[in-house]
C-alpha cells in the first residue's frame, strides 16, 4: 500500500519533469538542422534562409527616444542613424565630413553663409518629398522657443553645438532660408569653424515635417519618419526596436537587409550566449576579457570599434607643487601606459599621446611619447627641487566610464610607481556627482577624468578640456596658457580646415610640453558578430548606418 | 459575517502601511548625498540647466509642500513622468508590470509543484535518502547565486545542448503581437500555437533560476509544518480509522500543514515581483525590476519612487490575500 502511493508521488513529479524537458526536447531537432545552415534558433524563422534577410543587434541598454534630436545618448542614436539622414556625413571610419542629404555646399569667404545643394528625389519615409523647405522646418523647430514643436526641456545638443537658441547673445545661427526647392542657404551671426562638422552629427537628422505635425513630438519620439535606409516599425520598450527596409531609399541598391532589430540585453556575458546560440547576430559591449573566445570561435568575429575617446590624468596646475612643469613632466614619466592598458583595458585601447583621438583629423602624429622611465622621472623632481618626492591627494573616479574601466585600481596601479620615485600619493575618491562638482571647482589635486567625443571636431577635444576659457567648467586641470589658447581661438574662428589643422597640431605640441594632464588611453570598444555578417564597419563616434550591412548565405 | 467584517478591517489597516510606504518612497529623493538634480544632470550640466531642473522637480519648495504634492499625484493616479525616457510612468510601466507577473506566475508554478510536493514526500519518509538528497538540494537552493544559476543554465541549455532560448520572452526573429502584455494570453488569442510553445520555451530557464530559491524555502517549510501536523492526533485517530497513507497526508495533513507554507508563498510571491532583478538582467526580460533597476543607473528618480511604490502595493495587496486565504484553508481560524 505504501509503496504504491510513493510510485504514484514519484510518477507526478516525473511527468511534471517530463512536461518541462518536453518543451525543450522537442525543438531540440529542428534546432541542431537549423544550427548547421543558417543559424536560425527559432523553429518559425526557418523559411529565413530563402526568405527575408534580418540581422538581430543585441546590445546592453534601451534607447531613451527616437526623436534624435531629443536625445543624447549613444544607444538612441544607433537606432536613428538608421532611420534618419543628416545634410552631411562622415566618412566610414573618421570624421571628416562627406556629402550626405546635401550633395555639396558653398562657404562665404567670411564662412557666415553656407549654401547647400540638396539630392532630388529623395523621400521620407510618409511618402512627403524631402527638399529645403523640410530643412528649414527642422532647423526652425530646433532654434526657435517659441516654436511649437521645441520640447520644454530645450534641445542639449543644439544648445551646445550652436550656442544657444534664437534671440540668445552667443546664437550661432541667424537664419535658414529657402532659396529654391533644393537649395537652402544658412546665414551665420559668427563664424563657427566646426560647423559642417555639428551638421553631421547624428542628433541633426532630418525629421518628416508632415509626420511630426500630424503626430506632435510626443508622439514622433515613438514613432519617427525619416528618410533614412529602414522604416520604423515597433518599439517594445526595454525588448526590442524593430526596423524594416526602405525600398525607396535613395542609395540604389541599398539597404542589403530586410529586416533590422535591436533586442535588449543587458548582461554581457548573457549578450554573448544568445551570440553563441544563434539568438541574435551581433552584439556591442563586449567584455574585454570575452574577446578572446570570440577569436577562437570560427562561427564568431571580433570587431573593434576606432576610438573617439581619452581617459587621463590631470593635474590640477594652481595646486602646488603641481604648479611647476617639471613635476608634472617627471610624473608623466613615472605612468606606465602600456602596462596601464594591458592590465585594466584588457587590451582593447591604445596608449594615449594626445588628448585628441587619432580618428580625429588634426590628430598630432609627429609627436612621440614619453618612454615610462623612472630614473628620469627621478631626475627631473631633483632638478625641481624635490629630490625627495612629495605627499599629494590623488583622486579616482568612483564609476567606470568608457575611458576608464575601473578608475580606483589604475589610481592604484599608477600610485606604486609614483611611490618609486618618492611621490606619496593618497587615493581619495568620492560620489560621482560629487567627484564631478569638486573637480570643476577645482578642489583636486591629480586627478583621473576622461572625454567622449561628440562631433568629431578636435575643437571638442582640446578647448573643451583645455582652454582658458573652460576653467570652472570642463577644463578641471585649470590650466591658462595663453599661447594655447590664442591658437585655439584662432582656429575656431578660421574655416580653412588646412589651416585649423595647422593650428591644431601646435597646441598638442603646446600641450605635451607643458603636460597639464597626461594622456592615458584611447579604448577601443570591441564588438562580436557571427561569421556570416559582412560589411559591418564600426564609426568611431559610436554608432552607424547598417545599409550596407549584409548577411553571407 | 466575521470573516466579511475581517476582511473590511484588513482592509483599513492598509491605509497606513500604504501612509507610512508613501512617506518612505518620497523620502528617496531626499536620502542620497548632494544636489539630486546635479546627480541626475551628470558630468556636462550647466548651472542653469541644474537650476532648471530643480524648479521642474519642485526641489525649491519646501519638504512638507513637496510632500503634500506627490501624496496628491500618486492619489489621482499620476505617477509622474520619466526624466529618462519623457514618457508618463502610468503608461510605460503596464507592459514591465506585465511581463514580471508572467514569469512570476510560472517560478511559482514552479516552485510550489516542486517544493510543496519535495516537502511532503521528505517529511513523509523522514529520514530516508529521499528525505536526505532533497534537503540538502533545497539547501543548496536556498544558498544558490541566481546570477550564477542563470549564467549556467544559458550555458548549458542554450549554448551546449541549444534546447532553449537563453534571453527574451520570444523569438526576435518571430515576434509576438503584444496585446495585453501577457504572451501566453496574447499568442492564445492570436491562435498562434508555435508562438505559444515558443513563449513557453522562453519561459522556462528564467523561471527555474527565479523559482529556485522559492521552491528550496517552500520544500522546507512543507516538510517541517508537515511532520509537526502527521505527530497530531487527528492524525493518528485517522490512521487508526485505517485510511489510505496517501488519504491520510493528502487529505488531512496537508490542509493543516499548508497554513505555514501559505505564508511563505506568499511573501516570496512578493519578493519575486520586485526581486526579479538579477533573472530580468540576466534573461534579458523586459520586466518591473530591471524598470528600476535601470532607472536607478539613469539617475531616474520619478521612476524609481514610483515603480517601488507600485511593487510595495502589489506585495501588500498578495498578503493581504494570503491573510484572507488562510480562513478559507482552515476553518478553525477565528477572526475577532
Amino acid at each position: 500500500m505504501k509503496k504504491r502511493m510513493l510510485t504514484a508521488a514519484f510518477a507526478g513529479l516525473l511527468a511534471l519533469s517530463m512536461a518541462l524537458a518536453g518543451c525543450g526536447g522537442g525543438q531540440e531537432t529542428q534546432q541542431s538542422a537549423n544550427n548547421q545552415q543558417s543559424q536560425q534558433p527559432a523553429p518559425a524563422a526557418e523559411p529565413a534562409q530563402t526568405g527575408p534577410k534580418q540581422l538581430i543587434v543585441g546590445r546592453g541598454g534601451d534607447s531613451v527616444g527616437l526623436d534624435p534630436i531629443t536625445v543624447t545618448d549613444g544607444e538612441s542614436f544607433k537606432v536613428t542613424e538608421n532611420i534618419f539622414d543628416t545634410l552631411v556625413s562622415y566618412e566610414e571610419d573618421n570624421t571628416n565630413v562627406v556629402p550626405g542629404l546635401a550633395e555639396k555646399w558653398e562657404v562665404s569667404p567670411d564662412g557666415l553663409t553656407y549654401t547647400f545643394t540638396l539630392r532630388q528625389g529623395v523621400k521620407f519615409h510618409d511618402g512627403t518629398d524631402f527638399n529645403a523647405e523640410a530643412v528649414k522646418f527642422n532647423f526652425d523647430r530646433w532654434m526657435d522657443k517659441n516654436n511649437p514643436l521645441h520640447n520644454k526641456e530645450g534641445f542639449e545638443y543644439y544648445n551646445d553645438m550652436f550656442g544657444g537658441y534664437k534671440g540668445d547673445e552667443t546664437h550661432v545661427i541667424k537664419s535658414v532660408d529657402v532659396v529654391d526647392p533644393y537649395t537652402v542657404k544658412f546665414t551665420l551671426n559668427r563664424p563657427l569653424a566646426p560647423f559642417l562638422q555639428n551638421l553631421g552629427m547624428s542628433c541633426f537628422a532630418i525629421a518628416s515635417p508632415t509626420a511630426l505635425k500630424e503626430m506632435g513630438p510626443e508622439k514622433f519620439n515613438e514613432h519617427p519618419v525619416g528618410t533614412g535606409p529602414f522604416k520604423f516599425v515597433e518599439w517594445k520598450r526595454n525588448d526590442t526596436i524593430t526596423l524594416e527596409k526602405n525600398p525607396d531609399y535613395w542609395q540604389k541598391g541599398y539597404p542589403k537587409l530586410d529586416k533590422l532589430v535591436f533586442k535588449v540585453i543587458p548582461e554581457n556575458t548573457a549578450r554573448l550566449t544568445a551570440l553563441t546560440s544563434g539568438e541574435i547576430d551581433l552584439m556591442d559591449g563586449l567584455n574585454p576579457d570575452d574577446a578572446q573566445t570570440v577569436k577562437d570561435n570560427k562561427d564568431l568575429q571580433l570587431i573593434l570599434r576606432p576610438s573617439m575617446n581619452i581617459g587621463f590624468v590631470g593635474f590640477n596646475v594652481e595646486k602646488k607643487p603641481l604648479d611647476n612643469p617639471k613635476v608634472r613632466e617627471a610624473l608623466a614619466y613615472a605612468i606606465n601606459k602600456p602596462a596601464i592598458v594591458e592590465s585594466f583595458f584588457a587590451g582593447l585601447g591604445q596608449p594615449a599621446v594626445n588628448p585628441l583621438p587619432p580618428s580625429i583629423w588634426g590628430y598630432n602624429s609627429d609627436i612621440k611619447d614619453r618612454e615610462f622611465n623612472l630614473d628620469k622621472a627621478k631626475e627631473l623632481l631633483k632638478e625641481a627641487g624635490y629630490p625627495n618626492g612629495f605627499k599629494i591627494k590623488f583622486w579616482a573616479m568612483p564609476v567606470p566610464r568608457p575611458y576608464m574601466p575601473d578608475g580606483v585600481k589604475i589610481a592604484e596601479a599608477i600610485q606604486q610607481d609614483f611611490k618609486k620615485i618618492g611621490v606619496d600619493a593618497e587615493i581619495v575618491t568620492m560620489e560621482w556627482a560629487t567627484y564631478l562638482d569638486k573637480t570643476k571647482k577645482g578642489e583636486q589635486e591629480i586627478f583621473l577624468l576622461g572625454w567622449t567625443g561628440d562631433n568629431g571636431d578636435p575643437d571638442n577635444f582640446l578647448a573643451t578640456l583645455l582652454d582658458k576659457n573652460n576653467i570652472g567648467g570642463n577644463n578641471r586641470t585649470r590650466w591658462a596658457n595663453e599661447e594655447a589658447h590664442k591658437l585655439l581661438m584662432q582656429a575656431q574662428s578660421a574655416t580653412s580646415k588646412e589651416e585649423r589643422e595647422k593650428l591644431y597640431k601646435q597646441v598638442q605640441e603646446i600641450i605635451f610640453k607643458d603636460v597639464p594632464m597626461v594622456p592615458l588611453a584611447h579604448s577601443t570598444p570591441a564588438l562580436a558578430a557571427k561569421a556570416n555578417v559582412i560589411n559591418y564597419k564600426p564609426h568611431p563616434k559610436g554608432s552607424e548606418s547598417l545599409e550596407k550591412v549584409d548577411i553571407q548565405q | 459575517m466575521a470573516l466579511l467584517s475581517y476582511t473590511i478591517r484588513r482592509i483599513l489597516m492598509l491605509i497606513p502601511v500604504l501612509f507610512g510606504m508613501s512617506i518612505v518612497v518620497f523620502s528617496i529623493i531626499h536620502a542620497i548625498p548632494g544636489d539630486p538634480a546635479l546627480t541626475i544632470l551628470g558630468e556636462r550640466a550647466s548651472a542653469k540647466a541644474v537650476e532648471e531642473l530643480r524648479e521642474a522637480l519642485g526641489l525649491n519648495q519646501p519638504w512638507y509642500l513637496q510632500y503634500f504634492h506627490y501624496l496628491k499625484d500618486i492619489l489621482t493616479g499620476n505617477l509622474g513622468v520619466s526624466l529618462h525616457t519623457k514618457v508618463p510612468i502610468s503608461q510605460e510601466i503596464g507592459p514591465y508590470l506585465a511581463a514580471t507577473a508572467e514569469l512570476t506566475v510560472f517560478s511559482m508554478l514552479f516552485a510550489i509543484i516542486i517544493g510543496v510536493n519535495a516537502g511532503i514526500i521528505s517529511a513523509w519518509k523522514q529520514n530516508s535518502w529521499f528525505d536526505y538528497i532533497a534537503m540538502l538540494v533545497a539547501l543548496i537552493g536556498v544558498s544558490m547565486p541566481i546570477f550564477w544559476l542563470g549564467l549556467m543554465e544559458q550555458w548549458l541549455f542554450a549554448q551546449e545542448l541549444k534546447w532553449l532560448p537563453s534571453v527574451g520572452r520570444d523569438s526576435t526573429r518571430d515576434p509576438v503581437m503584444a496585446i495585453t502584455h501577457f504572451y501566453i494570453i496574447d499568442t492564445i488569442i492570436a491562435g498562434k500555437w508555435d508562438q505559444l510553445r515558443d513563449v513557453i520555451d522562453h519561459l522556462i530557464l528564467p523561471s527555474i533560476a527565479l523559482g529556485t530559491i522559492p521552491m528550496a524555502i517552500i520544500a522546507r517549510i512543507t516538510r517541517s509544518s508537515m511532520l509537526e501536523v502527521m505527530r497530531s492526533d487527528y492524525i493518528r485517530t485517522a490512521r487508526a480509522k485505517g485510511l489510505g497513507q496517501f488519504f491520510v497526508i493528502y487529505k488531512h495533513a496537508l490542509k493543516n500543514a499548508l497554513i505555514p507554507v501559505l505564508t511563505v508563498i506568499g511573501l516570496q510571491t512578493g519578493l519575486l515581483l520586485g526581486g526579479a532583478v538579477l533573472t530580468e538582467t540576466i534573461f534579458g526580460w523586459p520586466g518591473i525590476g530591471r524598470y528600476i533597476y535601470t532607472a536607478i543607473g539613469n539617475r531616474d528618480y520619478p521612476v524609481i519612487q514610483s515603480g517601488i511604490l507600485v511593487i510595495a502595493t502589489i506585495f501588500v495587496l498578495i498578503n493581504l490575500l494570503v491573510d484572507l486565504l488562510y480562513a478559507y484553508v482552515d476553518p478553525r481560524i477565528k477572526y475577532r
